[in-house]
């Protein structure tokens, strides 16, 4: 009962900073924009360790922030394994072939009139259908190694990046296509000088989304069959062994390797777009 | 006109390839069952072939081409083959059966639907917390933005075992997960759309004396409505993987996702293939459906779609 009044009085307290935080007139320094959702985030787990040790949950069923943090740090080297193997080779390698791929295939689109208007609605059409069910397939085809992994994120990533930047390419005006033309720019002179960097926040947009994607479908294909090391492979073991810890410290990897892969796109984003007015604010 | 001809051709254009990338990717497959039936090939036994490219083969047994869109578990089968086993697990079959794509599907749809209920009913509230309380603001919608970043679906397996750990099973634990899915796409998309209002409007409404109630009702809501709507297409999708992917890890033994599993168990590729198709038919229905909705909701609000 002790723990659970603390858990509620500190879930008041950082409740109570956070609004002394957010209203005061320093709440739009760039200090207080980071500390106000960290003092939040660090709430959240005392409340959660307090909570799963005052009602006496079994931390078989929920494990608490320590346990899982303990685990964490006690599997480094099969987490750095699997890490290797779902993320390094799965996910990173289907991720470059597939943006490529989509990459390549909307110059071609975006060169053809017949083609865009062909492709681009089946595209759309695609993109949002659930591709993971692909998976089963691919892993039938490519065997039970990253191979079939990076197949599965090479097909679930190329529909939206190929969208995104063929909507990108169409971004630039009439007026600054017939510009180029006045300077008697060739296709790709135009296409490296105005449209590309036009369509440049379009691309990123997609290849930001399929961050995500890429990790989703390498983690999903382990469930359809697998070598014994993985992380999919580890969490539905895990999760049979009643493990659970382990698949949180599973998906805390997860959840730090989705933010890192998105930042570095955000990052990369930020350096090539920088004239762009989002990035600009 | 234009567009639908261009649209067919590349239809037309996928179809001929897939019929194409039968013969390689079966080949195999039919030379090893007409050698047992005692015909000619070349070369004649399994093992020489495992080592040969597939289109060598085609090359040198030629007679055998016309077999590739029949065989009974084809590595990739032909698409009137899928049609067919589409065909024949929906709409011959009584929708009770256990092998009726239908009752399948109505599993996952329902999971689908409950989630979808649920992630988008508390994504619309979390919006509106975080859109009027300045703390909210700060403190919730970093973490939204974040969680998208994380490949939620790992946590899937878990939420279904420690459910079920409590009693909780059946189409719950799925919902769960679908929720989950749909939740953050709601709440992003929904938080911009009740921004959406710029200062002048409400600007405006201040200068009528309208409560926050009245604000809320007349301006941001209406506004926030195309965003909503665009988040809710994202959000059901997202919902129906959730849900699909919700029955993988646990063997279920309804649902297009343990149809996907037990085709994988057994070799079974066109059941696979059909319950793919079942759940990109199932998703672009729900897509449109949400489209048709949205075309009536916004005309119904004077808003020009």
């Amino acid at each position: 009962m002790m723990m659970v009044s603390m858990a509620l009085l500190v879930w008041c307290g950082g409740w109570w900073l956070n609004g002394r935080l957010a209203n005061s007139p320093a709440s739009n320094t760039s200090a207080v924009k980071l500390l106000v959702p960290a003092i939040f985030g660090v709430t959240l787990l005392i409340v959660w360790e307090l909570l799963v040790r005052g009602l006496e949950v079994s931390l078989v069923i929920l494990p608490a922030p320590s346990v899982i943090a303990a685990r964490f740090a006690t599997s480094l080297p099969i987490l750095w394994q699997d890490f290797q193997q779902t993320i390094l080779k799965g996910a990173l390698s289907g991720y470059i072939i597939g943006c490529g791929a989509a990459l390549l295939m909307a110059i071609a689109v975006d060169r053809s009139d017949f083609l865009r208007r062909g492709l681009l609605p089946v595209g759309n059409f695609v993109a949002a259908l659930p591709i993971v069910g692909t998976a089963p397939i691919l892993v039938m085809w490519f065997g039970f190694d990253w191979q079939s992994k990076a197949a599965v994120v090479v097909v679930m990533v190329f529909f939206p990046v190929l969208v995104n930047t063929v909507a990108g390419l169409r971004e630039t005006s009439a007026m600054q296509r017939d510009l180029m033309q006045t300077y008697a720019a060739s296709y790709w002179q135009s296409f490296f000088k105005l449209r590309l960097p036009a369509a440049l926040p379009f691309v990123f947009n997609g290849l930001k989304i399929s961050t995500t994607l890429a990790l989703v479908g390498a983690i999903v294909a382990e469930f359809f069959g697998s070598p014994t090391v993985g992380m999919g492979f580890r969490i539905s073991t895990s999760v049979g062994q009643l493990a659970l810890d382990m698949v949180w410290a599973e998906i805390l990897v997860a959840a730090l390797a989705g933010s890192a892969f998105y930042g570095m796109m955000a990052l990369i984003e930020k350096t090539l777009t920088f004239w762009h007015p989002s990035q600009r604010g | 006109m234009k567009t639908v001809l261009a649209v067919l051709s590349v239809l037309a254009a996928i179809a001929v390839i897939w019929y194409a990338a039968c013969v390689p990717m079966n080949i195999k497959g039919v030379l090893d069952a007409a050698e047992r039936s005692g015909a000619e090939v070349v070369p004649a036994t399994a093992r020489e072939r495992r080592d040969m490219g597939s289109f060598g083969l085609v090359a040198t047994n030629s007679f055998a081409i016309r077999d590739v869109w029949s065989q009974d578990r084809p590595r990739l089968p032909a698409p009137h083959q899928v049609a067919v086993e589409l065909w024949e697990t929906t709409v011959e079959k009584k929708i009770t059966s256990k092998r009726s794509l239908i009752y399948h599907g109505q599993v996952t749809l329902s999971a689908t639907l409950l989630g979808f209920v649920i992630g988008t009913g508390l994504g619309i509230l979390l919006a509106v917390g975080i859109v009027h309380s300045r703390v909210m603001d700060m403190s919730v919608m970093p973490w939204a933005i974040v969680s998208q970043t994380i490949p939620i679906i790992a946590l899937a397996p878990m939420i279904i075992v420690v459910l079920y750990s409590i009693g909780v099973q059946g189409i719950l634990p799925k919902a769960v997960i679908s929720a989950y899915l749909s939740f953050f796409p709601v709440v992003v998309g929904m938080v911009k759309g009740l921004r959406s209002p710029d200062q002048m409007q409400l600007d405006l409404l201040k200068t009528y004396n309208a409560s926050l109630g009245q604000g809320f009702w007349k301006l941001r809501l209406p506004a926030s409505m195309p965003y909503l709507f665009a988040s809710l297409k994202i959000g059901i999708a997202a919902s129906l993987v959730g849900a699909i992917v919700g029955e993988l890890p646990t063997g279920a033994v309804a649902g297009l996702g343990a149809r996907l599993l037990a085709g994988s168990y057994y070799g079974q590729t066109v059941q696979i293939w059909s319950a793919l198709f079942a759940a990109a038919i199932l998703a672009a229905a729900l897509v449109a459906l949400l489209g048709v909705i949205e075309r009536l909701v916004l005309k119904r609000m004077g808003v020009q779609a």
